[in-house]
């Protein structure tokens, strides 16, 4: 009954071309903003930002970066926690080279310089596609790690291998290093991804989005009706990697303090991200929420449901959840192609009619 | 000749017998996709499956028994057998059999006529399911597997180098094995598809599904026929991998390597998946040995997949692929 078109007029090209269309969606938006920004930083503690939220955040980031690549440009690529090592450790050496510059400046330029690199991997697209091109991208993935274990100028030749971040402060308040309050961290992540999805969404339905979902759809085609498949392709892979990068960024700098790269940046984190983005919805920037959110919740779930409640070893739990994820990817390409974000819409074009059959 | 000829014939023998084993994996690749248009991701998982299977059935494992000793409480382990490796050979196959007719019947018979892409991330989640299940069947600690295959420095080959070149060259007894195997692996499936109703009745499906169902033939006994003999390769794979570094899952990451391999000898084509396989054995090897200490060593890790994109750049079918025509 609430959930109507109707009655809501526009009286300008901007209002009809608004990210959202219905004011109930408007204003359940900005209701969700105003809880993150406005109630969570008061509640959160140390456990809920860094089991659910702080992951939450930042997957969320790299979902949409991969969404644009896999979902809107159809470039399928296994190289994303390579290149989330790109964003960790390009922050790190510019923290530690350029300690008075602020930690924001870094981990964009991180995303930048992520992007550089995405493009450079990015080159061989325009020659392969599909399966042969999934199967190069793992070439980045094990290539970058590589390079950044063997490679002792990217850890500042200290002795363990790993990088940790510095106390490094916004506004005088530290958000990376062992003194970070937790609803610091979480306002750090939460005005990187808000920023994230603004542009990513606009950028999708303007005429770059355009290209790429033409170029998705069937590059040839794309190619006569006057898409440059080369800027399209290479600027998918740039705008994916510096999302990409910011999210490595902050998943070292912010959340996880310290890092040993093949560890957390293996060939995994790449297949976590791609399920995220599966389970969520290819080709949508409300999906990239819900995969993260489903991917970093489950876990948590099986955790305090298996061993909290059950009792059971932790290890039949990780072994467990192996089966569920891969099982569940299953299901949802059987059943729902689209992904939650498909049954999202579907609701909605439900609750338009609701309570009334027409 | 100088040492550095002779270890590099060395290394490049040891790279031969490693790109034997990785084409033995790429092997099942070829065949699904030819037969389905399916990229197996899962095959190297099913290998490390079929070698997990293989050592639990040996030594009378009770499968699950981590989960059911945590569900029930009670203590149980072990059948307390030992069969002989033949009989768990057969039995292994009769699983991957049975995984082949499951996989058809609850994933992919679901999933006719969708996009490639879409199928290869099925075999992504399949993979997951199965190192799952694998582990929980099992349990996740290293295991070692002996079926009676030799193993150890080949004493011929060291005395007769070293009579030639008074270096002895190390070559395991387990990699001539495997190569002897692979050989008579491919003869096998050469003459199966080219000589016996159901070999061509695949060739068929591999070449139009359409035309193949026209005629009579049944798609889904097809499908899971090759997903058999798929699951019989890496059955075959998992073993030799198995005897030589231990029932582990950093086998599903070796098994990763037969994508390079599939890339550079095109993944529709037999011959470029033993071909593939030993360029990339020899290449890898070699370059660790030349160039890998110059930049910090371990450059295994990369170097087959940055050779295949380089190698895909100018050739983007692969050596012996189908060349890729495109229209709108």
């Amino acid at each position: 009954m609430l959930y109507r078109e109707a009655g809501d007029f526009k009286t300008s090209y901007q209002d009809d071309n608004q990210t959202f269309p219905i004011k109930f969606d408007r204003y359940r938006y900005y209701a969700v903003l105003f809880i993150a920004f406005a109630v969570i930083p008061f509640i959160i503690n140390d456990y809920w930002a860094n089991a659910i939220f702080l992951p939450f955040l930042i997957y969320a980031i790299a979902a949409i970066g991969l969404n644009i690549l896999v979902g809107y440009c159809g470039q399928v690529s296994l190289g994303t926690g390579g290149f989330m090592a790109v964003g960790a450790y390009a922050v790190y050496k510019l923290m530690t080279s350029f300690p008075e510059v602020s930690i924001l400046i870094h981990v964009v330029l991180a995303g930048g310089i992520t992007a550089i690199v995405g493009v450079l991997f990015g080159l061989p697209s325009l020659r392969i596609k599909g399966f042969y091109l999934a199967v190069a991208t793992l070439a980045a993935q094990f290539f970058l790690v590589w390079l950044f274990n063997r490679v002792p100028w990217f850890y500042n030749y200290s002795a363990s291998g790993q990088i940790s971040s510095p106390e490094r402060t916004v506004l005088g308040v530290p958000v990376t290093g062992a003194n970070t309050d937790a609803w610091a961290s979480y306002m750090v992540c939460l005005v990187f991804v808000t920023i994230s999805a603004i542009i990513a969404r606009n950028l999708t339905r303007g005429s770059m989005g355009r290209k790429w979902m033409a170029i998705r759809d069937m590059d040839i085609a794309a190619e006569i009706i006057g898409v440059n498949p080369l800027t399209a392709k290479l600027s998918a892979f740039a705008v994916s990697s510096f999302f990409i990068g910011v999210a490595g960024a902050l998943f070292f700098a912010v959340y996880l303090g310290a890092v040993e790269v093949g560890e957390v940046f293996g060939i995994n984190k790449s297949f976590l991200v791609l399920f995220m983005i599966i389970i969520g919805g290819l080709g949508s920037i409300f999906g990239s929420f819900a995969g993260a959110a489903f991917l970093v919740l489950l876990p948590v779930f099986l955790k305090n449901v298996l061993v909290g409640t059950l009792g059971w070893p932790t290890d039949l739990a990780a072994h467990l959840e192996f089966m569920i994820v891969g099982g569940l990817i299953i299901v949802f390409l059987i059943v729902e192609p689209h992904g939650l974000a498909q049954l999202w819409r579907v609701a909605k074009d439900k609750l338009r009619l609701w309570p009334f059959p027409y | 000749m100088s040492d550095t000829l002779i270890f590099g014939m060395e290394v490049f023998l040891n790279g031969l017998m490693a790109g034997v084993l990785y084409a033995l994996v790429a092997l099942g690749f070829v065949l699904i996709y030819k037969a389905s248009g399916i990229f197996n991701y899962a095959q190297g998982v099913m290998a490390l499956f079929a070698a997990m299977t293989l050592v639990g059935i040996m030594d009378g494992q009770v499968p699950f028994s981590h989960l059911i000793n945590a569900v029930f409480g009670t203590e149980v382990h072990h059948f307390g057998w030992h069969l002989p490796a033949l009989v768990g050979i057969v039995l292994s196959m009769g699983v991957m059999i049975g995984l082949a007719w499951l996989v058809q019947q609850i994933i992919f018979r679901h999933l006719v006529g969708q996009e490639p892409i879409i199928l290869f991330m099925a075999t992504i989640g399949l993979a997951y399911f199965m190192e799952g299940l694998g582990d929980l069947m099992w349990g996740a600690d290293i295991k070692k597997l002996d079926v009676g295959l030799p193993q150890g420095i080949n004493l011929w080959i060291d005395e007769l180098t070293f009579n030639l070149f008074d270096y002895g060259f190390f070559i395991d007894n387990l990699d001539i094995v495997a190569t002897v195997i692979a050989a008579i692996l491919v003869l096998a499936l050469v003459a199966f598809s080219q000589y016996t109703k159901q070999g061509r009745a695949m060739r068929a499906v591999a070449d139009d599904h359409q035309a193949a169902l026209s005629v009579g033939i049944n798609l889904s006994f097809i499908w899971v026929m090759v997903w058999s003999v798929a699951g019989f390769v890496a059955l075959v794979a998992g073993i030799m991998w198995g005897t030589k570094s231990g029932v582990q899952f950093s086998l599903s990451l070796i098994a990763l390597k037969a994508l390079p391999v599939l890339m550079l000898g095109g993944f529709t084509s037999i011959p470029g998946a033993i071909a593939g396989g030993l360029i990339i054995g020899v290449g890898e090897k070699l370059f660790e040995f030349l160039v890998g200490p110059m930049i910090g060593g371990a450059t295994e890790n990369w170097f087959a997949y940055v050779l295949a994109l380089l190698f895909l750049v100018f050739r983007p079918q692969g050596l012996f692929g189908e060349k890729i025509i495109e229209r709108v």
